[in-house]
């Protein structure tokens, strides 16, 4: 498995793996093949893959810790970038067929539609982790800090969801399960959070912390 | 004028759609295509009985309607490809696939409440009360896609006037028909069914208000409403109530489906208003199927020549 894992053509084929809903959609849009209402099939579909792509990202650190699997970490920004590259083929169906690339029309939307706006910040907050997923910028800001800005993503996740939600009339099953995978996905880490600050906390009582208050 | 005499005719003689495209193939097959229509339709009963289709099937003689627009029409195939009728599936391919063995005969209609002549229509007595007329109309969704259906039926004012609405009539509720067993995938719509719309008396009566038996030259198709639906071109689509089993005058405004579910965002009258948006996406816009780019969404969907004079005075906001 783990030769597996290490091995660049692994990384090779999952790129192109990751390529198969463009080439889908590219191909379908060539043939006019988008069905009877294309803007739609397209900003669904590439809606639909910048969640999934998140969702990806998201469970590369569980994967990693539950199935003791640490070498998974060479495909988490690879997932985490296609994610971008979905919201930014997202954002394209949005500004040019709906907004026909009239940025000021657009920043009315914006400003004006919480369903627009909660999905326009999850897509805002993907670019800046977009331009320091290289290993130079993870030198240039730091390990720590890398991580702290990084963790925006589940801020994404979250905008991404309400975003879906924001959008069907009644039928919520989609929403709902993304909604689920991410919940249980941040969850988790919430989970570890607490358990980390419970121990370090108690770490640091524990010698002196049993007589509570001795003078009574 | 040419207007055709509705009332030599039942629903049982239109020509069932797969016979009427059968035999233009079975006659060219045949290489006979100058023989006379009775020999090609006699003929055809024997190869192919027509029993199961009882949709699609063709209408002749319809009178033109001055309210026609000349807008392109929308295809077909996207008319009936592309529906939202949850009780056949919240996609819009659902319907298409799932209704396809919807029982639609027998039918009947209840009028009911707030009149003189409370009684039942079958579809062979609803088909005759007024000649069929063809009447183009913009159908704009409040999901900002729009459609140009050449829809046929008459106004609903028709059917009113027989019933005789008593001076208590107000209103008119409106009810689509409901099957668990023939509608599993209502389960997942998320809203109540059976599906309920409603009118005041004064828009029921308007002349453009369409009691609807068909589209494109011929009968609606399952996932389009069959066998008879309503339209009301100047509302947002989920108005226009399809598969329509009772028509029920009253006093109090009637309880609607999609405003149960969310009051804020779908009001009782819903009428298109590019000024007001529905609470999560503004409704300036559509997009016409088949195009790329959105156009202007205009107040009434155009029709406040024949529309407008009964809002005025009413706040449009508050009553979206």
């Amino acid at each position: 498995m783990r030769a597996l894992l290490t091995s660049k053509w692994t990384k090779v084929v999952v790129f192109l793996i990751c390529l198969i809903p463009f080439a889908n959609l590219l191909s379908r849009f060539i043939k006019g093949n988008l069905g009877i209402n294309p803007v739609e099939t397209l900003q669904h579909g590439t809606g639909d893959w910048t969640i999934r792509f998140i969702v990806f990202t998201l469970c590369i650190t569980p994967f990693r810790k539950l199935l003791h699997l640490p070498d998974l970490i060479r495909f988490r920004r690879m997932l985490g970038l296609f994610a971008f590259f979905y919201v930014c083929l997202h954002f394209l169906t949005y500004l040019g067929p709906d907004q026909s690339f009239d940025l000021a029309g657009m920043w009315k939307d914006v400003y004006k539609r919480p369903f627009i706006t909660v999905g326009f910040l999850g897509f805002v907050l993907l670019i800046p982790l977009a331009l320091t997923s290289t290993a130079g910028w993870i030198r240039r800001l730091g390990g720590k800090r890398w991580q702290m800005l990084h963790r925006a993503i589940y801020v994404t996740a979250i905008c991404g969801v309400i975003h879906y939600y924001w959008l069907v009339k009644s039928d919520v099953r989609k929403p709902v399960f993304y909604g689920s995978l991410v919940a249980i996905l941040l969850l988790w880490r919430f989970g570890g959070w607490l358990s980390k600050r419970r121990s370090t906390v108690a770490a640091k009582i524990s010698p002196q912390s049993a007589p509570v208050n001795p003078s009574q | 004028m040419l207007i055709r005499k509705a009332q030599d005719l039942t629903y049982a003689d239109v020509t069932p759609r797969s016979v009427y495209l059968d035999r233009r193939k079975f006659l060219r097959a045949m290489g006979i295509v100058g023989a006379t229509a009775v020999a090609g339709k006699g003929l055809l009963e024997l190869a192919s009985p027509s029993v199961k289709a009882f949709a699609g099937t063709k209408f002749t003689g319809l009178v033109k309607s001055p309210f026609s627009t000349t807008e392109k029409l929308s295809t077909f195939d996207d008319v009936s490809h592309y529906n939202n009728y949850y009780e056949f599936g919240t996609d819009k391919s659902d319907p298409a696939k799932n209704a396809q063995k919807f029982q639609t005969s027998p039918w009947t209609v209840s009028v009911e409440g707030e009149v003189k002549t409370a009684r039942k229509f079958t579809m062979d007595e609803i088909l005759k009360l007024a000649p069929l007329e063809e009447r183009i109309y913009r159908h704009r969704c409040v999901e900002r896609w729009s459609i140009v259906v050449p829809w046929i039926g008459f106004s609903f004012n028709v059917l009113a006037k027989l019933a005789e609405p008593t001076p208590k009539a107000r209103y008119v509720a409106f009810q689509t028909f409901y099957d668990s067993r023939q509608m599993p995938q209502a389960k997942y719509g998320g809203i109540d069914f059976p599906y309920v719309e409603g009118l005041r008396l004064d828009e029921a009566m308007n002349p453009l208000t369409l009691l609807c038996v068909g589209m494109y030259g011929e009968t609606l198709p399952n996932q389009d409403g069959a066998p008879v639906r309503m339209v009301i071109p100047w509302k947002y689509g989920y108005k226009s109530i399809k598969s329509l089993v009772k028509i029920r005058f009253q006093e109090k405004e009637p309880p609607t489906t999609w405003n149960r579910y969310s009051s804020d965002e779908y009001g009782f009258y819903s009428n298109v208003n590019p000024n007001v948006d529905h609470p999560r996406w503004s409704q300036a816009k559509e997009r016409r199927l088949g195009e790329i780019f959105t156009r202007p969404t205009v107040m009434f969907n155009g029709y406040s020549d024949q529309v407008a004079s009964m809002y005025n005075g009413m706040d449009l906001k508050k009553f979206h």
